[in-house]
């Protein structure tokens, strides 16, 4: 029988843990255990020999870490080669007369990936893949990438697998005491990614005891259409002051092995702690089991890094990160400015979206290079699924593959093209995809056209091997203020696609009002009835308090919302927000018939809040300024001096870093309000000048940059901020292109004061003119000068008065050269 | 003993000192309501987002001619010499709080600064705490068997280099057990992690 049948069909034993024999046989600490494949083969032969006596089917080679980060090219090779013929030797000379199996065994990096450590999306793959294709080459039977503990890296490993094999692959995870992984996946989130990417086993290993693993099992069990695999430790190491050991017996172990088949495990084995004996037991126990058929779950989701999202009850998509109509919002992806869309996305999460659409499609931008770097950013602070929204299939590529979790793809349509672009990386990425109801000849009139579309579509998914779970049909909300009977058409589709073709629906609510006075009112309508005519997911501007007020009414109107809770949170937590936000709209639009003298005689609303260092009122104090003064004179006449003052607060000492950090904060609103009024009226907010900002290579801790960098925009310099972790290559080739005279440096550690100092030497080397100011904890103004740096700051205000003092000298030189 | 590497995690750690969290903020004495404010949205947000966790081994301390050894590390830091004097053991240990709050920091960090500044200063106030309720622990433990636990020692702290950290993630195996990894350039991620030396020292029994 091949491995993949085998797998699929019958109850899998692996083997045990083979740490601690081999410490038992000698393996010094600190010594890398893969390399006694070459030098100890004999041992490492006999422990995989104990693990197939003992009734193992699958054993796993001693490559726990051979992988590229610690071993050279050449010995990684003669590592594996000998790991997997000491595994086929052992299989050849044991007496288990059952079926053997050699699985390729890959670990964890030990490393992080970006961006919260240092190791790279794609060379973690690469590196993966070199140990993978190695196990082919040496005939390895299966692959098991296991303990891993990071939703990301894992997705590495199986990209690279599934990339560099036809080998089933087994996945296995190690979930903590609180059901997740260290970076925060639940369960269900494992099981929608690695299923959409097509592993053909998912699992749990190490971290825990058989009874802590229990809920992850289950979740494991009640999600997967795929076999379960479960490997726990021997409990935990436990000290008696003298010995230590694991705290489950071989016994006990087995028991708990034994339910777990019961329960409809599939693959059992042992980690840290086990040994043969624990898999004789576990044998013994579960033998006479049969196993249990594994059933398809059609759980239709997408899943995040942290969560998965079910399409059990309607879900809200908000649709606001798209730059279409929003001329704000173009601006912010002209400029680079990330964190105006970080903002956006952050604010829909807090209005309650369950996926945000993911939409950066101008043509000013390379969709490719940026669709891919936004959806990294967003799934660096926003633990929601995210949907990929293009049509260029290569940047959708590239945006799925960099995707930590299984996204919705946004979208697919009836063309035979469309489809041949889009399904392979479905099934290869894995992925919800919408499927729009329009073809090579339009969109059909017609229900009936519509219907017939997605039953192409459903068919056509099925042959690249998509299941129809994982297709969700958007029948196309076309606007009724020129076919009024427009609505009745979309919906009677949905219902249709709903009820004969069983799979879920989208719709972009909104589309359906274009034209129309009021759309809101409309809007909502449309959704209510959408929903009555089965709507599964809503793409909508979770901004709008009419939707969520149909949203939510409908949801506890049907049934769904246990004790009215969901209904309950919007009216006292969500409710509250948005009626907030509407009401300072209706203040705002009020005339004003204060004069400019009255105002600046005392202190305005607009600097007081700024000095309070309240947001919301800075904000709506500058709406209603913009009303009866010109921008320019609220800037120079009200902000900055508030500025000037909170800031002069802290040097002096009388208010703290989050006072001032807070009072930025208000100044930003309020700019950026300012920002969105010259937009509108043609005109752009002046900047002083450009300053390239970053937190030095091999530094990760960047806080203090982005101190700096939030005071100095406050202040009008145009910053761009080049992240952290920045080589001096990038530096320089930044300061270049922008020709910024002062370049700002930020490192943490003494560790990463000589990558700031290179960076320094080569900026003076190719750049001479241009100024350096240097901050972090480390440093100090005797330490800066030494390195080479212009200035020293030692806190934000500082590195302020220093931009400053450049700035005026460089107007002063120009007005000179005039 | 010494091959076994133990692990405790902390589900009832103390409450959130607050003057403790203010002081790491940047506020010296004092801090006015706005901050308070601000600083409750912050505990509240951030009040589920940790994962305590340690990761340790004992060993017996070695004295030799290139200076101090604990198992595998090895070292002529002086520094160190003087902390473990009168020590005849000693714990090596990692403690992280998790990614959680890093993700909070760099979530607020373009959008709402002062926000990441007081996530930054609660994950710092944290991970004291943990070194310390794993400390108490430690003298607990010990002090039974009439030991004292010494303060923590941490390599960057005097002579004590940083390129041991890479010896103390591989005795601990700290990516594995506790989901904490270090940088090439010897950071911690993530960051609000500690790892750290304390000797213990028999107690005099006159």
């Amino acid at each position: 029988m091949n491995a993949k049948e085998f797998l699929r069909n019958a109850i899998v034993y692996f083997d045990g843990g083979t740490g601690t024999l081999l410490q038992a046989s000698g393996l010094p600490l600190g010594e890398l255990p893969e390399r006694w494949n070459i030098t100890h083969a004999d041992v490492i032969e006999d422990v995989h020999a104990a693990y197939f006596n003992a009734g193992s089917n699958v054993v796993a080679t001693n490559t726990f870490g051979a992988n590229s980060l610690k071993f050279t090219e050449t010995e990684l090779d003669e590592i594996v080669r000998a790991a997997i013929t000491n595994a086929r030797n052992a299989a050849k000379r044991s007496t288990n007369r059952g079926e053997k199996f050699i699985a390729l065994d890959i670990g964890p990096t030990g490393k992080l990936l970006k961006p919260y450590g240092d190791l790279d999306f794609e060379d973690a793959v690469e590196c993966f893949a070199k140990t993978v294709r190695l196990g082919v080459k040496y005939g390895a039977d299966l692959i098991l990438i296991e303990t891993m503990s990071d939703s990301y890296e894992t997705k590495a490993a199986l990209l690279a697998a599934k990339e560099n094999s036809d080998l089933p692959v087994v996945v296995s995870n190690a979930y903590g005491a609180d059901g997740k992984l260290m970076t925060g996946a639940s369960p269900a989130a494992m099981v929608a990614m690695l299923e959409g990417m097509g592993a053909d086993v998912i699992g749990v290993n190490c971290s825990l005891g058989p009874k802590q693993l229990l809920g992850v099992v289950k979740e494991l069990l009640e999600k997967s259409s795929l076999p379960v695999l479960v490997k726990p430790n021997a409990g935990l190491p436990v000290s008696d002051g003298e010995n230590a050991y694991y705290d489950v017996t071989a016994e006990e172990f087995a028991e708990c092995m034994a339910e777990f088949v019961r329960l409809g495990a599939r693959c059992v084995g042992g980690c840290c702690g086990t040994t043969p004996e624990y898999i004789r037991k576990t044998v013994e126990k579960t033998q006479t089991l049969s196993a249990m058929p594994i059933a398809k779950k059609n759980i239709t989701c997408v899943s995040s890094y942290t969560h998965a999202v079910e399409f059990s009850q309607p879900i809200l998509i908000g649709e606001r990160i798209n730059p279409t109509g929003k001329k704000r919002f173009k601006q912010a992806l002209i400029e680079g400015d990330v964190e105006y869309v970080l903002a956006e996305g952050i604010a829909q999460q807090e209005k309650g979206a369950h996926v945000l659409d993911v939409n950066v499609g101008l043509p000013d931008i390379d969709e490719k290079e940026q669709l891919p770097l936004y959806v990294e950013r967003l799934q660096a602070v926003i633990d929601l699924p995210l949907q990929i929204d293009t049509s260029d299939a290569v940047a959708m590529e590239r945006a799925m593959r960099r995707y930590n979790g299984k996204p919705l793809v946004n979208s697919v349509n009836g063309k035979k093209e469309s489809m041949a672009a889009v399904f392979p990386l479905v099934k290869k990425y894995g992925g919800v995809v919408v499927a729009l109801t329009l073809d090579e000849n339009g969109i059909p009139e017609t229900a009936e056209g519509r219907v017939a579309i997605a039953r192409r579509i459903i068919a056509e998914a099925a042959a690249y091997g998509i299941a129809k779970k994982d297709i969700i049909v958007d029948t196309l909300a076309m606007t009724i203020a020129t076919d009024t009977n427009a609505a009745n058409v979309t919906l009677e589709a949905l219902c249709r696609v709903r009820r004969e073709l069983g799979v879920h629906t989208s719709l972009g609510v909104s589309n359906v009002s274009f034209g129309l006075p009021s759309r809101e009112i409309v809007n909502a309508t449309f959704f209510a009835r959408a929903l009555e005519n089965g709507l599964s997911a809503a793409i909508i501007n979770p901004n709008s308090l009419e939707m969520l007020k149909t949203y939510y009414s409908f949801l506890v109107l049907g049934g769904g919302d246990e004790n009215c809770g969901g209904y309950i949170r919007f009216a006292s937590e969500i409710l509250p927000k948005l009626t907030h936000e509407t009401l300072k709209t209706v203040t705002a639009t009020q005339p004003q018939t204060e004069t400019k003298d009255a105002v600046m005689d005392e202190i305005t609303p607009l600097k007081r809040a700024i000095i309070k260092g309240l947001d919301g009122e800075a904000e709506r104090a500058c709406e209603e300024a913009l009303q009866r003064v010109s921008a320019l004179t609220i800037v120079s006449d009200e902000i900055v001096p508030a500025l000037d003052e909170v800031g002069r607060a802290y040097e002096e000492k009388r208010a703290f870093l989050p006072a001032l950090l807070m009072s930025a904060e208000a100044a930003k609103k309020a700019f950026e309000k300012i920002k969105t009024h010259l937009l509108a009226n043609g005109g752009e907010s002046e900047k002083k000048c450009k300053i390239v900002l970053a937190t030095v290579q091999g530094d990760i801790h960047d806080i203090g940059k982005n101190i700096v960098k939030t005071l100095l925009e406050n202040y009008g310099f145009d910053v761009l901020d080049l992240g952290r972790d920045v080589s001096p290559e990038k530096v320089l080739a930044a300061a270049k292109e922008t020709g910024a005279p002062i370049v700002g440096l930020s490192a943490l550690m003494t560790t990463t004061v000589p990558s700031m100092e290179k960076t320094i030497a080569l900026l003076r080397k190719e750049l001479p003119c241009v100024k350096i100011m240097v901050g972090g904890a480390v440093l100090n103004a005797e330490y800066a000068k030494k390195i080479g740096a212009d200035a020293y700051g030692k806190d934000g205000m500082a590195a302020v008065r220093y931009a400053e003092e450049i700035y005026e000298i460089l107007c002063k030189n120009k007005q000179n050269m005039q | 003993m010494q091959d076994k590497i133990f692990i405790k995690t902390y589900e009832n750690m103390p409450s959130f000192d607050r003057a403790e969290i203010l002081r790491y903020a940047g506020c010296k004495d004092s801090a006015d309501e706005q901050i308070h404010a601000l600083l409750n949205d912050c505990l509240n947000e951030s009040a589920g987002v940790f994962s305590y966790r340690v990761s340790y081994r004992l060993f017996d301390v070695k004295r030799n001619t290139g200076g101090i050894a604990l198992g595998e590390l090895q070292t002529d830091s002086a520094a160190l010499a003087r902390r473990l004097a009168g020590c005849e053991k000693a714990a090596v240990f990692a403690a992280t709080v998790g990614l959680g709050i890093d993700r909070f920091i760099e979530r607020n960090a373009g959008v709402a600064t002062a926000k990441a500044v007081l996530f930054q200063a609660i994950g710092a106030e944290r991970i004291e705490r943990l070194c310390d309720s794993f400390c108490e622990d430690l003298e607990r433990e010990y002090g039974a068997r009439g030991y004292k636990v010494t303060s923590r020692f941490s390599p960057g702290y005097g002579d004590l280099p940083m390129t041991l950290q890479k010896t103390i993630f591989t005795q601990l195996d700290c990516a594995r057990k506790i989901g904490l990894t270090l940088t090439d350039s010897l950071l911690m991620t993530p960051t609000k992690s500690v790892t750290a030396i304390v000797g213990l020292q028999k107690i005099d029994e006159n």
